[in-house]
């Protein structure tokens, strides 16, 4: 093995343990080689904390500053970075988040957590324009339950039987006072990005039923049937104004004229 | 660092060209690459990149490399740099600068890693020194021999940080004028300066290169004396933590301006 690789292969492993095997490689000239490998180590792992912190804010808030700093290092220690992108690390955080068993006892943290790795996609995602309302004015009445309608690349919809979008409101770090929440309620949230700032609100579990239709290439017609088996009293025209003011849609497609 | 957006949002700030981490604008959109988008027009831009990893044995990922020049396609940077590092090993990314061993071997993968860079991007990079913990045992030869040696072999160019040559060497044992004296001014294309801190005191004292300080004085010195000698370069403060009021920043700006304009008028003496 060439010396170059074995170095990098010590180091590495240095890096991600508390094992300081790259010791053999190095010299320093005065003071322990470990207070000096220690600061490599600290870069990378109090940074990718640092990088967890910003991208998950509220998880933070709710597990306490102490706690999420453990949560990350572990984190980081089973999932560290592939790519030399941070704003794309920390994806797999919502699914580890499930695995770690003192945290069952939050089980709405993994949505939650969902829901920002969802506002960091949304703030990164592709530019493009968005659908406004005189497109879809413009659609013939009678061809409306065979449009199709795509999402904006900025746009993403988390549903959970938990009141995700209080408790993430309520958590943000301007708030001060949690009230207390019934932890039973399921709801929705959508993430979009109609101009340069990300926005969440809540949509109905219906709404939510609707645009996940959409996502997987549904015509408004069986979209509604969704929506409407969910919340029987849906208010489709409603929805859509408020998607078209919010950015959710990229484009419309008609179905080819008969 | 709200003052820095709101400058920029009011007026067209009087500066000279930006610098940004390349990798902060690899995402296909949003607004922090539309902001760039907006001032790439006006500014020249300096593309400043902590993850390709010129160092790594097993040689360049493609597919960084490939959306870094997406970036400059977008944003015709007049200056790309890279630094003379690695932190991608077997497809995980340390976010760090990392050591090499100064050898022979070393600078063979560094040469064909910055040939290869070189020639997808069709430009010259320049290669920053970096700042240093500890040494290697198994090096042959002084990091500025490396960092001539590797511009002579691929006609890269340096991008010389004062402040990094300066916490090397008080870490390791170095002589930092010694080392900036050896330094082809021909080479350099640009100047990185930045605060270090003191880390500990007596037997464990360390300096980090932690970008959050003024810059200290002996490197205000190691600067002027490099200037005067290879003449003015276009010149860069780090600030990235514990970021201050725009006017401190400002006020270490007009600083290093005041040394080239000095050496400016030294410069054309002499010629």
């Amino acid at each position: 093995m060439s010396a170059l690789r074995k170095i990098q292969e010590d180091f590495f492993a240095t890096v991600l343990s508390n094992d300081d095997v790259i010791a053999r490689h190095v010299a320093v000239p005065h003071g322990p080689k470990g207070r000096r490998i220690a600061v490599y180590r600290n870069t990378v792992q109090s940074g990718l904390v640092d990088v967890l912190a910003v991208a998950f804010p509220v998880v933070r808030r709710i597990v306490g500053e102490a706690f999420f700093s453990t949560l990350a290092r572990r984190f980081i220690a089973a999932h560290p970075p592939r790519v030399p992108q941070l704003s794309t690390y920390g994806a797999e955080l919502p699914a580890y988040i499930a695995t770690v068993e003192p945290l069952n006892q939050l089980p709405y943290l993994v949505d939650i957590a969902r829901l920002e790795w969802a506002r960091g996609e949304s703030y990164f995602a592709s530019d493009g324009a968005v659908l406004a309302a005189e497109d879809l004015a413009r659609v013939p009445p009678d061809t409306l339950p065979d449009l199709h309608l795509a999402l904006h690349a900025a746009t993403r919809v988390i549903s959970s039987r938990h009141p995700i979008y209080r408790i993430w409101h309520v958590n943000r770090p301007e708030n001060a006072d949690i009230p207390q929440l019934d932890l039973t309620v399921a709801e929705a949230a959508i993430v979009a990005r109609p101009g340069h700032h990300v926005l969440t609100r809540q949509i109905s579990l219906g709404d939510a039923a609707m645009i996940q239709s959409f996502t997987s290439g549904a015509a408004l017609s069986v979209a509604l049937d969704a929506a409407l088996q969910l919340e029987p009293d849906f208010d489709v025209q409603s929805a859509l104004h408020q998607h078209l003011i919010g950015g959710t849609f990229a484009s419309l497609t008609l179905p080819p004229t008969r | 660092m709200p003052d820095v957006a709101d400058a920029l949002s009011s007026a067209p700030p009087a500066v000279a060209w930006w610098e940004v981490h390349s990798e902060n604008f690899l995402s296909p959109g949003g607004p922090r690459l539309a902001m760039l988008d907006d001032i790439s027009p006006h500014y020249p831009i300096s593309c400043h990149g902590v993850g390709l990893s010129l160092g790594s044995h097993a040689g360049l990922d493609a597919q960084h490399l490939a959306r870094l020049k997406s970036l400059f396609d977008r944003v015709r940077p007049a200056l790309v740099s890279e630094h003379l590092s690695w932190s991608v090993i077997a497809g995980t990314y340390l976010n760090d600068l990392l050591p090499l061993p100064y050898t022979d071997e070393a600078l063979d993968v560094v040469a064909r890693n910055v040939d290869r860079a070189q020639q997808f991007l069709g430009r010259q990079i320049l290669v920053e020194n970096p700042s240093a913990y500890v040494t290697f045992a198994t090096s042959t030869m002084p990091e500025w021999e490396f960092l001539a040696r590797l511009c002579a072999r691929t006609g890269c160019g340096l991008l010389l940080d004062v402040n990094n040559v300066y916490v090397s060497a008080e870490n390791n044992g170095g002589d930092s004028a010694d080392y900036l004296d050896h330094v082809d001014g021909a080479l350099v294309g640009e100047i990185h300066l930045a605060g270090h801190t003191i880390e500990d005191e007596g037997e464990s004292r360390v300096l980090v290169d932690t970008h959050s300080k003024l810059v200290a004085d002996p490197v205000w010195d190691l600067y002027r004396r490099t200037v005067q000698r290879i003449g003015p370069r276009p010149t860069l403060i780090e600030w990235d933590l514990d970021l201050p009021p725009l006017t401190t920043l400002m006020g270490e700006a007009a600083r290093a301006n005041a040394i080239l304009t000095h050496a400016r008028g030294q410069n054309v003496r002499a010629a």
